[in-house]
């Protein structure tokens, strides 16, 4: 992409609010500030829907890359600008076709957009105007104006005139934090952090929230989530993760002796410490990976007796999404790998043998009744650690921190 | 005593010493264990892997830290043409390859392979065209030094890979690094390699690391069978304070990469006026070729006798490849390029790193013409 010098950001559906638009341009705007923060040559330009990113001679593919994860955006169009002049327009559609690398019969056609008005041509002339030279050029292009392999764009505006032939899809969503703040209830697993990046990606601001019960669970589990949230720091630029100490509960609960109740019992626990983080940090929700049917506390009515633990709304992202497809994001965001390696985490330590996929919220609530939970959910809330995580940074989490130097 | 020998080793980085120095002080934990030392040591394992990953431009999970360009070469081939159980198929590979891949590809010859040796044009460079004349429906895996060790001669990795990855994108590219990082830029991902081999030691690093880069995807057979370390690639416990020495040496030879190339080629230029303009001295470097390495040869006097008369004048330069120097034959990589097996019997290569000085190359120029000087009497009349 040597001749691009340009790069045309098209908001997605934003587009469609009315007074709070201008708003959400603004948010994406300072998301695109952010991550181009390591790219210091390139320039940006908001404008009305769109937004502009001069390269400055900083790698197009590279700004490309990151731009495609700016959550609002709907695509990134590289384009070549010149100014609003026949002969300019011309050679850089040359040029631009010049890149594609044209080794055989490859359909073709222009399409042009004036939206100066003043420019002495129609777009009717325009389209053969450029048309005419560029097939010389390249003598394997054939015109097909119904379903070209090539569509060589462009559009005439006062003062410039922008040429492309690509638009390259990007995540598309709300911009980041445009919709309020809700807590991800984060495990070490593969559904999780998919459901926290597609709630991002709908313009909420995200924390995570992870259970940790050491010594039934190791450090490395910890820094696993660390991790996991590193990447979701990627798509925000920052994360806070809450990691709550589990390990008393947990204890307490498996004095019940109610084994198949286990898992309800420690689901609702959560909810309840999950909710009271939600309020500290003014969360409106939470956020869990469930999908329905995938393991016994995610059948219907092991949701709803879970969910009458808290009263905030539970957001399921995944709810009715199948393991293959969750997998397949978790691969495209960054997830997958770090989800599968093998840590032990706080659920699968107490899977009992057969948990109920049919638990009875009066016997619940009856066992519930006997622990004095409220102390020890409120002892969880205040010693929960608070770590932010910023996008890039290296591991903190160690007992003996990492020396730069060393490396 | 001024030591030219940079292609064979380097002396490490002190920064390196003082690192590795520390973690195996500090950290001596397994990094398999799974307390807080083993914890400990796994974490600047991974680390190391980020770092390098950065620095290399790819994923952490596609870097395996080996032994070295040795093992790393092994594995990408052996591990390549073995996948799956198999015991035949094609492979190509040219005929002035580093031993640990040449002698690995007769090894595997020995076990029902095909191999195409490629012999290098005049000047010592592959030619893409021949490598396009080798290539097979069943060929497994093409494999190309990036730099000759011997001679300097950059060969056209990116070029063959490119098309290879056109043409048949299932033949695997290996490519080994070893003499071409830190002089020459690499850009893994553009340029479509799956493998490409690293050696900490010639980059100021420590001796016995290395890495091999396997790009996402790649199904390699396990050399080492074991504990299923290194994403079961490569089982036996992680050299921590070896893995951690050479991502530092990585990343500084990486920063000094740009300012390196261009002083060696100022000093490589220079060698080479000088060593043309010397009466009985035959410069045998590729017109392409890496900066940091010169050969030239001394018709009619033996290699040995070169070095030692050099080395009595304070400079220690090399023959052939420091591997393959024992031997009593000649280069098998100066034979392929074409030059008689008298002139390759000549042969010495000199070879340059960020540590040198005007000084030094004044004193080696010196040396050089008293050498000749010193031996012009006792030359053989083979000219």
């Amino acid at each position: 992409m040597q001749n691009i010098d340009r790069l045309i950001l098209r908001l997605g559906e934003i587009t469609l609010k009315g007074k709070n638009r201008s708003r959400f341009e603004k948010t994406i705007s300072e998301h695109v500030r952010a991550v181009l923060r390591p790219y210091p040559k390139a320039h940006v330009r908001r404008e009305y829907g769109r937004m502009y990113v001069e390269t400055g001679g900083e790698s197009v593919e590279a700004l490309i890359q990151v731009l495609k994860n700016v959550f609002g955006i709907m695509d990134i169009i590289p384009v070549k600008q010149t100014l609003p002049q026949l002969d300019d327009i011309i050679a850089a559609a040359i040029e631009l076709i010049g890149e594609q690398h044209i080794d055989q019969l490859t359909t073709f056609k222009v399409s042009v957009k004036r939206v100066w008005k003043e420019f002495p041509h129609s777009s009717q002339e325009m389209n053969h105007l450029v048309g005419s030279p560029v097939l010389r050029a390249y003598p394997l292009l054939k015109v097909d104006v119904r379903q070209p392999q090539i569509e060589l764009r462009v559009e005439i505006r006062d003062g410039a005139a922008y040429i492309y032939s690509e638009l390259i899809p990007a995540v598309g969503g709300f911009p980041r934090g445009s919709n309020g703040k809700a807590m991800l209830l984060l495990s070490g697993g593969i559904d999780s952090p998919v459901a926290g990046w597609q709630s991002m990606r709908r313009g909420l601001e995200v924390e995570c929230i992870h259970f940790h019960s050491y010594p039934f669970t190791s450090e490395r589990a910890k820094e696993k989530v660390v991790d996991l949230t590193r990447v979701l720091a990627g798509y925000a630029g920052v994360v806070k993760l809450h990691v709550v100490p589990f390990t008393e509960i947990q204890t307490a609960f498996t004095t019940t002796g109610q084994d198949n109740l286990m898992i309800t019992l420690m689901r609702r626990a959560m909810l309840r410490i999950a909710t009271k983080i939600a309020e500290q940090q003014k969360g409106l929700a939470l956020i869990t990976g469930e999908s329905l049917g995938q393991v016994a506390s995610q059948t219907l009515s092991s949701m709803n007796a879970i969910e009458r633990a808290t009263e905030l709304p539970i957001l399921r992202p995944l709810v009715m999404t199948g393991k293959d497809e969750i997998i397949q994001i978790a691969k495209e965001i960054g997830t997958y790998d770090l989800s599968i390696l093998p840590y032990e985490d706080c659920c699968t330590l107490f899977i009992p043998k057969s948990p109920t996929t049919n638990p009875n919220l009066r016997i619940i609530e009856k066992v519930e009744s006997f622990l004095e939970l409220e102390p020890m959910i409120e002892r969880a809330v205040e010693q929960t650690e608070v770590l932010t995580i910023e996008a890039g940074s290296p591991l903190q989490l160690a007992s003996t921190a990492i020396n730069e130097d060393w490396f | 005593m001024k030591y030219f020998d940079y292609a064979a080793t380097t002396p490490p980085y002190p920064e390196v010493i003082r690192s590795m120095a520390e973690i195996m002080e500090k950290h001596f934990g397994n990094p398999s264990s799974l307390h807080q030392y083993g914890e400990e040591a796994d974490r600047l394992v991974r680390h190391a892997k980020e770092v390098t990953a950065q620095l290399l431009g790819v994923k952490p999970n596609e870097i395996i830290w080996t032994s070295g360009a040795t093992e790393s070469n092994n594995f990408a081939l052996k591990g390549a043409a073995m996948r799956g159980g198999r015991t035949q198929g094609h492979i190509i590979t040219t005929s002035i390859e580093h031993p640990s891949v040449y002698e690995c590809c007769r090894q595997l010859e020995q076990i029902g392979f095909e191999i195409s040796y490629i012999d290098p044009a005049p000047d010592g460079i592959v030619l893409l065209e021949d490598i396009q004349n080798a290539l097979r429906a069943d060929t497994i895996i093409v494999s190309m030094m990036h730099v000759n060790n011997e001679t300097g001669a950059v060969q056209p990795v990116q070029q063959v890979s490119e098309w290879l990855k056109k043409v048949q994108p299932r033949t695997l590219m290996h490519v080994d690094g070893v003499q071409g990082f830190g002089k020459l830029p690499v850009v893994l991902a553009k340029w479509n390699i799956d493998l490409y081999s690293l050696s900490a030691h010639k980059i100021r690093g420590p001796k016995g690391t290395g890495l091999l880069y396997i790009k996402q995807g790649t199904e390699l057979f396990p050399l080492l069978a074991g504990g299923g370390q290194e994403n079961g690639y490569r089982s036996g416990t992680e050299n921590v304070a070896g893995i951690v020495g050479m991502t530092k040496a990585l990343r500084l030879a990486a920063t000094e990469q740009y300012t390196l190339a261009e002083r060696l080629t100022a000093f490589s230029q220079l060698l080479k006026t000088e060593i043309q303009a010397i009466d009985g001295l035959v410069l045998t470097n590729p017109a392409i070729a890496s900066p940091h390495i010169i050969h030239f040869c001394y018709p009619g006097m033996k290699s040995e006798v070169i070095l030692h008369s050099l080395e009595q004048q304070g400079c220690i330069v090399s023959t052939q490849s420091a591997c393959s120097s024992r031997k009593a034959e000649p280069s098998r990589v100066l034979v392929a390029m074409g030059i008689t097996r008298e002139h390759a019997a000549s042969g010495i290569r000199i070879s340059l790193g960020d540590q040198h000085t005007n000084q030094d190359i004044e004193h080696l120029i010196t040396a050089l013409r008293q050498t000749v000087t010193q031996l012009r009497p006792l030359e053989r009349r083979t000219r």
